[in-house]
């Protein structure tokens, strides 16, 4: 990171401020995985050229959780670096007072948008960010494999554990000696507080802390789930799994090394794009159900916020709004797999053809189910890091799923005290 | 009498004239942040309004936490079971990676003290892993120890010493020892320096007079060479276990953030910035200040260090 630079940025932008009419140059950071950078730089280089301003990008780490903690401290010290701040799903509560309410800048256009995800970045009646993609996570799985050895496709995470097993076998009796049966996000971040919800809420164990904010996590039905989940570390997931991010996931599997992966909507585009060893035999579906539930996917996705303490928040407000108009929504359909928020887009023939899974996607983007942001406020990161834990635990095998779960239920217990 | 006070009052204002704008510097970048940080820890400050905290005593150390029925428990940093794992993670790192990293830096000095062809050149290239910034090295060594691709799991199977790749960074186990290992590798060359600046300092003659008097090598070295080299190596020591006690890079960017692994500033940092804990954190800062300040002050006065320099008076 170039802090000089940065302030030399910011002491220029403040000093050009005082005209109305001139260019001004934006910050815009940007937590990226897979192509998220490439296609933000072609829809920025688009409104340079229409408009006169200028915008650079400020790279952020892969780990969602890095990032917040990094913008924390921005948005706390009032920094005039950064205009446009790239959020996460879940952080509108926390910093909702930080960002410029954006309900009348984008009164005309709001109304096109899915509701959901408005009402997601809806604090206290605030318009807190521009939602810009959707995400909701997709098993990919190698057509080819399951082919080959006759297999179906699996409908329960007992039936992948058994495929994945098998044919993970048998690819290496036949010498393919880095085959694994399964890969996802394994890390102690985020990521595996998302895994770990879906295992539960998919095998009826609901989902931990309710929209209620009740804590509903001490189930047998949780146990379960993680009991399973344990059961894949060495076998069908790597060991390494314990330190996989979303990136890490998809390197395994986009070189060929894995059966099944767990991972968002971007990974589509990659794993089928023109350098892909495994293009072309890739395919992805919801994720399974457990035994005793229905499959479940947590919400993800992206939304562009203004910072309060910009200084051209006004240029910063229409460069958020250029890249959540439909042609900017439509580059990222295509490119980066990135699902739209735009409800107009999910029946486009264009992308209808270049990405078939998006719009088959809305139902899963529709029923997918949030993390408890909301009702905890500002102690999710706490809860948050609570989950990850608990399943960190049980999968490195330090402890059992039923004292892990005995564990973070009193652990979130005692977090929430009298109320969130 | 009155005009030699007279110099010495004169000697010790100029004295306090060159010190001022030092100190002041000083307080400004040490002493400031340093009482800020303490005064945070008494307060119940969130990162999202600092202006607003307010003093409640020793709650983020030490509470009384009342179930409202007589019944309660102790609540707070000092009796927070994560906290001292975190201290008892880094201490742990600390001992280890400083004790190997003085052995192996004594060896490497004692090397490269001896003259043989090229010496310049290999005392330059011993310095590289010192030159790496740390989170390029945590990165690099993240990527050689990875368990897929990683070149050390795959040389480590060609020569059959395992059967399986180890996910070194990632097993709970193993963890810990992957980050003492890339801390050792990065900082032996400090402290090789640091020796062998001391090794050179010996003088040539003490040698001579052991070699006429034809005292066998292992008995010069204990009782000639390591005497003599003992200052500047428990000066190198000191400055490797201040700074191995507040290690954060390069367990940050080489592990998961979990327990095995978590340190006193990786602890405080998550507390600070992730969690809305900012008083908290600012408690655990201030307590791995103490606990550092303990530590180094404790170890000086146990190997009677001279830091006045009285023996050269």
């Amino acid at each position: 990171m170039n802090r000089t630079k940065f302030l030399a940025a910011g002491l220029a932008a403040a000093t050009l401020g005082t005209s109305a009419l001139h260019a001004a140059e934006l910050n815009i950071v940007h937590g990226a995985v897979g192509k998220d950078q490439e296609v933000l730089r072609v829809a920025l280089d688009r409104f340079e050229e229409e408009t006169g301003h200028t915008v650079n990008i400020v790279s952020m780490p892969e780990r969602t959780t890095d990032q917040f903690a990094q913008f924390r401290l921005w948005l706390s010290a009032e920094s005039q670096d950064i205009d446009v701040y790239r959020l996460d799903v879940i952080w509108a509560p926390q910093l909702a007072d930080h960002f410029v309410d954006l309900t009348e800048a984008t009164a005309d256009i709001i109304d096109q948008f899915v509701p959901a995800a408005v009402e997601s970045q809806t604090v206290d009646g605030k318009l807190v960010a521009l939602p810009m993609f959707l995400g909701a996570p997709a098993l990919y799985y190698r057509s080819d494999l399951l082919e080959k050895y006759g297999k179906d496709m699996p409908e329960t995470w007992t039936e992948l554990t058994e495929t994945a097993s098998e044919i993970m076998q048998a690819e290496r009796e036949a010498g393919n000696e880095d085959m694994w049966g399964y890969v996802y996000q394994g890390a102690a971040y985020e990521g595996l507080t998302c895994n770990a919800m879906e295992w539960i809420a998919s095998n009826g164990g609901g989902q931990i802390v309710n929209a209620d904010g009740e804590i509903t996590v001490m189930n047998e039905k949780a146990v379960e789930a993680l009991d399973l989940a344990a059961s894949w570390v060495g076998n069908i997931a790597p060991p390494g799994i314990l330190n996989y991010a979303e990136e890490d996931a998809r390197g395994v599997f986009q070189s060929g090394n894995a059966v099944f992966m767990r991972n968002w909507n971007y990974a589509y585009a990659l794993v089928n794009g023109e350098d892909s060893p495994i293009k072309d035999v890739v395919e992805v579906t919801t994720l399974p159900a457990g035994d005793s539930g229905e499959t479940a996917s947590i919400l993800g996705g992206s939304h562009l916020a203004v910072a309060k303490y910009s200084q051209n928040q006004d240029e910063a407000i229409q460069l958020v709004r250029f890249l959540n108009n439909e042609e900017s929504q439509r580059a990222r359909a295509i490119e980066s797999s990135r699902p739209p928020t735009l409800t107009a887009l999910y029946e486009d023939a264009e992308i209808a053809e270049k990405q078939p899974f998006i719009p088959l996607w809305k139902p899963v983007i529709d029923g997918a189910i949030s993390r408890p942001s909301a009702p905890t406020k500002g102690d999710y990161n706490e809860v948050s890091s609570e989950i990850w834990t608990a399943a960190h635990s049980v999968m490195s095998g330090e402890m059992d799923a039923e004292s892990a779960v005995a564990r973070l239920n009193a652990m979130l217990t005692r977090l929430k005290g009298d109320a969130w | 009498m009155s005009r030699k006070t007279g110099l010495i009052t004169q000697r010790t204002r100029a004295a306090w004239m060159f010190l001022t704008p030092m100190l002041l510097v000083l307080a400004a970048v040490a002493l400031y942040p340093l009482a800020q940080t303490i005064w945070f820890g008494f307060t119940d400050a969130s990162l999202n309004d600092l202006d607003g905290a307010e003093w409640v005593g020793f709650r983020n150390y030490l509470e009384w936490f009342d179930y409202g029925n007589g019944q309660g428990e102790w609540d707070g940093l000092l009796v927070d079971e994560r906290w001292w794992r975190a201290v008892w993670n880094t201490l742990k790192f600390a001992f280890v990676s400083v004790f190997f990293e003085t052995l192996f830096g004594l060896i490497i000095a004692l090397v490269l003290n001896a003259q043989f062809p090229g010496r310049a050149i290999v005392r330059t290239a011993v310095l590289v892993p010192w030159a790496i910034p740390t989170v390029v090295s945590a990165k690099m060594w993240g990527w050689m120890l990875h368990d897929q691709f990683g070149i050390i799991n795959d040389m480590l199977m060609k020569v059959g010493l395992i059967s399986a790749p180890i996910a070194w960074t990632a097993t709970p186990e193993t963890a810990m020892a992957a980050v003492m290992m890339v801390d050792i590798w990065k900082t032996t060359p400090f402290m090789a320096l640091l020796i062998l600046a001391g090794l050179q300092m010996i003088p040539g003659d003490i040698y001579e007079a052991a070699k006429l008097d034809g005292v066998n090598p292992v008995r010069v070295f204990r009782k000639v060479t390591l005497p003599l080299v003992m200052p500047a190596l428990l000066v190198g020591v000191v400055f490797r276990g201040l700074d191995a006690l507040r290690v954060f890079d390069i367990v940050y960017v080489l592990t998961p953030n979990t327990d095995a692994t978590r340190v006193m500033s990786l602890f405080a940092r998550e507390n600070l910035f992730e969690y809305d804990r900012f008083a908290y954190g600012s408690a655990a800062s201030t307590v791995l200040f103490l606990i550092v300040a303990l530590i180094t002050i404790g170890f000086i006065y146990a190997t009677r260090m001279d830091l006045e320099g009285k023996e050269d008076r």
